[in-house]
């Protein structure tokens, strides 16, 4: 079905051509050195193309072939511990066959070809089987994967093999079909499942501010936005380090080289929590960079979705950084204003918005077609210009998702991390979630959590009066309420994500901290009654305990020390 | 591939850099283009945008001149540079040609100049701590090799001088290796040349740098290529020489300013006051050619200047730079005011690679803690300040006192510092050391216990 044709025009990362047939979305083969491209417009004759290489020194006249197909992403044993660029091309052998620096005219399957995988299969010869059942199991190193029937085929098991085969071997006969371990499926087009629901169960991240004051669920959707600097990356590399999500798909999209380095350094070496392999193990990272060709930046967030809906369909619980989804957009800007299409608000495509929620729309949590439960979160960083969030990519954004976790250059430039302002962030989930934080965290954790959201709303306020007036002219209580949303900020929200210890917080022990805190409130208030003076309460020793106690090796034991103190202390002040 | 075309007398149009023109075979994207103005005087130019019939040429200097008469070749190869060892001590103008009245450069290789993006699985770890002798920039916001950490300053300020410290003083501690400054001027004015020139040769460091040079009354055009240009022979030196680089560009908003021009003359869609939409990744890719690659002994290290439009940190240049860059040196117009040198705004400065290049074995084990501290407390003497301006001193507490003393002392004792003042990080955690001592213990909140029991004395 393929067709030859000829380049008319080329600009940038944009070409025409002429007498190739195209439909929609076809992928072709552009110039002497058959750069990938894909058809994104058709005119008449004419197919304009985003070609997913530099095109310097492609010329008018030079062939380019429809190769009839989309897009596609190959699935299959070996995706886990892959490093691809934006196109499915493992950077790893991009490297052995270009050296150091990426050239062009390389095409490389996301599979490896030659490796062979231990298959077992699941069901008998005679067993009928339909779309997305599974048939068989391959060790993807430590994690299990299900291999699964191809949409598309069902019927009965002709034929079945145990034994050792590469990707594109036959392990299977089903109904009249040869089925491989490898399947394809096109980057545009959602994975089909069995049903969705309501996603209830939170995404636990071991981030304080997150689990308990602004919760995902798992399935949900979350957006971060922040002006440059803020934390938006090192807040997802740490979703992507210890979130109980099984399997995490990470893509850098237009964003540093650097950045990619840091997680392919750290991944490899940090131990998953519960079963001590490396977190590589069960990591699919898509790296292209900011200088990497912008169309291959547009299909990147494509090819992260269909992976992690692949692992989704296995049963797993999938969690998808996208970093930056404004790179992204601003690809799709690029891309548009080279096609001279009218631009909508602020150059981007009257489409961005349409683009932006089909994205978000894919995550879920779900009944897949193997009749398994599985979830896909999803948490997109935005770059506003200026780190104004009134622009077009934000606003689309959060009118999709439900979570909201407001990054702060105020914040930031306090060192006060996360940057994640706790007066404009919200979730949308937390009413949802609530019960099952009662069950399994602690009965008085909601409630707990809502006092502390009312004292940091409290504070506001009384900053307003401080900011007049000076905090001498408070009264005693009021001073006090300040010191509790002091030790809130200073010991509950801000965490380092660099300590060893503070990096990650179970839910027992944020809800400890919390509950700590609102002991140290209890007892202040009735020594403020007692009539004790405010500074001797504020500057109780075991409050100071309590502020370094979260960078102890022994924390949970400091903690009950902490509060012993507390009891002791404030004996002496008359409680 | 060098096939020079035939010669056309085809330009139909002329607006602002770019000439339109029609032609007959068929001429690659980006492919370099001479042209012969009627006067005899040459120009050249590269091609924007190709199809069957007509291309757009964008002329490096400028198009004032040039009329419809005008013949144009297709040179048959995109833009190459040739590059050699000998470049070291070199002045070139912003086009590559000698400056200083020396030879051509006799290249041992010739280098396309837009270079293509290091693979990301190839890069390498940045993480050698670079120590300027500059306590804001090694105390508080480190850099390392392979870092691309730009200034932003505003018109007036002294980051040309900053700039010629850090190069200056500049080392990765225990090690002797190549050193070599690649300095790139884009649209600075004859002033600053010769301040440049002049610290060069007091310094001795011209031999150890390579200088391209692209004046305020060169054509604007040609500071889309000088970057490159110094960029590409940074890549040589760095990943074929084994050299450690450090290239500063200055200015980068005047880079910026010629993107608009060119885009405004192709009257494509403007993106944010009128900058081009692709200027991110058009300035990605000068920054993100900073690094290391595993294996090599090189690395590059990036220190841009921007002068930001009105001290505007939320303006396009350094939006954009800031989100590509991993981090940046702020300079504040209020610190310059106060007569404090080198006037760096820390609160809003930041290094993201800081944590890989600080710490035991690299600088010392209490340095993130220090600096995370001094960090918070300025920060709330600063706001302090702002709260004494109408509540007067008085109304504050004994520790809100401190810590608005602490503003004061930090400015004085950390950020100030000679233009010739040279301090190792020893210096700056123990000048550190000295004024957290007069903070109570307990406004010392994020520095680990054992470190300040060796380290202050204090228990
Ligand atoms: N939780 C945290 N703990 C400690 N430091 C943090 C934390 N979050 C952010 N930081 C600091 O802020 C810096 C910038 O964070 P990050 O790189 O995530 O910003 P960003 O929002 O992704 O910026 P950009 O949009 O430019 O990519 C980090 O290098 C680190 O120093
Ligand atoms: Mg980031």
């Amino acid at each position: 079905m393929s067709k030859e044709g000829v380049i008319y025009r080329v600009s940038g990362p944009v070409v025409i051509a002429t007498g190739i047939s195209a439909r929609m979305y076809d992928v072709v083969h552009v110039g002497e050195e058959q750069l990938m491209g894909e058809v994104i417009k058709i005119v008449g004759d004419y197919s304009t193309i985003q070609v997913y290489e530099d095109t310097s020194g492609v010329r008018p006249g030079e062939p380019v072939t429809n190769t009839g197909n989309p897009l596609v992403v190959e699935l299959g044993p070996g995706l886990l511990q892959s490093v691809y660029d934006g196109i499915q091309r493992p950077l790893p052998v991009l490297r052995e066959r270009q050296g150091d620096f990426i050239e062009r005219g390389v095409s490389v399957p996301g599979l490896d070809r030659e490796k062979k995988w231990d298959f077992k299969p699941t069901v008998k010869v005679g067993d009928t089987v339909s779309e997305g059942q599974t048939i068989g199991e391959v060790m993807e190193d430590t994690m299990l994967h299900k291999i699964m029937v191809p949409i598309g085929v069902e019927g009965k098991v002709e034929k079945i093999d145990k034994g050792s085969f590469t990707v594109e071997e036959t392990v299977a006969v089903i109904g009249g079909r040869n089925v491989t371990m490898m399947q394809k499926w096109p980057v545009r087009e959602p994975r089909p499942v069995r049903e969705k629901y309501l996603p209830d169960i939170p995404l636990i991240t071991g981030q304080r501010v997150l689990d308990t004051m602004f919760p995902l669920a798992k399935g949900g959707a979350a957006a971060i936005p922040g002006g440059f600097g803020t934390g938006k990356t090192v807040t997802q590399q740490q979703l992507a380090k210890w979130s109980d999500a099984e399997i995490v798909v990470y893509i850098g999209c237009g964003e540093r080289g650097n950045e990619m380095t840091e997680v392919l350094t750290e991944f490899p070496a940090l131990e998953d929590p519960k079963s001590g392999d490396p977190l590589m193990n069960r990591t699919v990272l898509i790296a292209n960079t900011s200088n990497m060709p912008v169309a291959a930046r547009e299909a990147s967030v494509y090819t992260g979705m269909t992976i992690a809906e692949y692992y989704r369909d296995m049963g797993y619980n999938v969690s998808l950084m996208a970093d930056s989804t404004s790179r992204w957009a601003e690809a799709m800007r690029e891309i548009s204003s080279r096609l001279e299409e009218m631009p909508g608000e602020e150059g981007y495509p009257a489409y961005l918005a349409g683009r932006l929620s089909e994205f978000y729309e894919r995550a879920c949590r779900a009944e897949t077609l193997g009749g398994d439960e599985g979830s896909i979160s999803v948490i997109g960083a935005v770059s506003p210009p200026g780190g104004d969030i009134s622009e077009p990519v934000s606003q689309n954004t959060l009118r999709i998702v439900r979570v909201f976790w407001a990054l702060d250059t105020k914040l930031r430039e306090r060192r006060h991390f996360p940057a994640i302002n706790w007066l404009t962030s919200y979730s949308l989930y937390d009413k949802q979630l609530r019960d099952w934080y009662a069950a399994n965290v602690a009965e008085d954790f909601p409630e707990l959590r809502e006092w502390a959201m009312i004292i940091l709303q409290r504070e506001s306020e009384l900053q307003e009066i401080v900011q007049l007036v000076g905090s001498d002219a408070l009264p005693d209580e009021q001073k006090i309420t300040l010191e509790i949303s002091r030790m809130i900020r200073e010991i509950f929200l801000q965490q380092n994500a660099y300590h060893p210890v503070d990096t990650y917080s179970p839910m027992e022990r944020q809800y400890a901290m919390l509950k700590l805190i609102r002991k140290y409130a209890d007892l202040a208030y009735k020594a403020v009654e007692a009539g004790a003076p405010v500074d001797r309460i504020a500057g109780v020793p075991a409050r100071q305990r309590f502020v370094r106690a979260k960078l102890e090796e022994n924390i949970d034991e400091e903690l009950e020390a902490v509060s012993r103190d507390l009891d002791a202390e404030f004996k002496e002040l008359g409680v | 591939m060098t096939n020079v075309s035939k010669e056309y007398k085809t330009v139909t149009e002329i607006a602002g850099p770019l000439i339109f023109v029609e032609k007959t075979e068929p001429v690659a994207y980006q492919e370099m283009v001479s042209v012969r103005l009627s006067d005899g005087s040459m120009r050249r130019g590269q091609v924007l945008d190709s199809s069957e019939k007509m291309v757009v040429v964008q002329i490096f200097e400028g198009t004032s001149g040039i009329d419809l008469d005008a013949s144009v070749r297709f040179l048959g190869d995109t833009m190459k540079m040739p590059v050699s060892k000998d470049m070291l001590g070199r002045i070139l103008t912003g086009a590559g040609d000698p400056l200083d009245g020396g030879p051509p450069i006799t290249p041992e290789k010739r280098l396309d100049i837009v270079g293509a993006a290091i693979n990301p699985w190839a890069r390498d770890n940045p993480e050698d701590f670079i120590q300027t002798g500059i306590s804001t920039i090694d105390g508080m916001n480190t850099l390392v090799r392979g870092q691309k950490l730009p200034i932003f300053s505003g018109s007036g300020l002294p980051h040309n001088e900053l700039a010629l410290q850090i190069a200056r003083q500049a080392k990765v501690r225990g090690e002797d290796e190549e050193f070599a400054v690649v300095f790139v001027a884009m649209g600075i004015t004859n002033e600053e040349k010769q301040t440049f020139m002049q610290e060069f040769e007091r310094t001795g460091a011209l031999k150890n740098a390579v200088v391209f040079l692209n004046l305020a009354d060169d054509p604007a055009i040609e500071r889309i290529v000088t970057p490159r240009l110094g960029l590409t022979t940074a890549e040589y030196m760095a990943f074929e020489l084994g050299m450690q680089v450090l290239v500063i560009m200055t200015d980068i908003t005047n880079y910026c300013e010629a993107l608009r021009q060119v885009g405004a003359a192709r009257e494509e869609v403007p993106g944010r006051r009128g900058y081009p939409g692709y200027m991110y990744t058009d300035l990605a890719q000068l920054y993100e050619r900073a690094g290391k690659i595993k294996g090599k002994k090189g690395s590059i290290t990036q220190i841009p200047i921007l002068s930001m439009p009105g001290d505007d940190i939320t303006h396009p240049i350094p939006d954009l730079s800031g989100y590509i860059t991993e981090g940046q040196i702020v300079m504040s117009r209020e610190l310059h005011r106060a007569g404090i040198y080198p006037p760096v705004n820390v609160s809003s400065s930041l290094s993201r690679l800081m944590g890989g290049g600080t710490g035991e074995g690299k600088t010392r084990e209490d340095h993130r803690g220090v600096s995370d501290q001094m960090y918070a407390a300025y920060a709330e003497g600063k706001d302090l300040r702002g709260l004494v301006a109408i509540v007067g001193k008085e109304s504050l507490s004994d520790k809100d006192r401190k810590l608005l003393d602490f503003a004061d002392i930090f400015e004085d004792r950390i950020v100030r510092q000679g233009f010739d003042e040279d301090r190792s990080i020893e210096d700056t955690l123990a000048i550190a050391w000295e004024i957290l001592g007069t903070l109570d213990a307990d406004q010392i909140t994020r520095i680990d216990r054992k470190h300040i029991e060796k380290y202050s004395g204090r228990v």
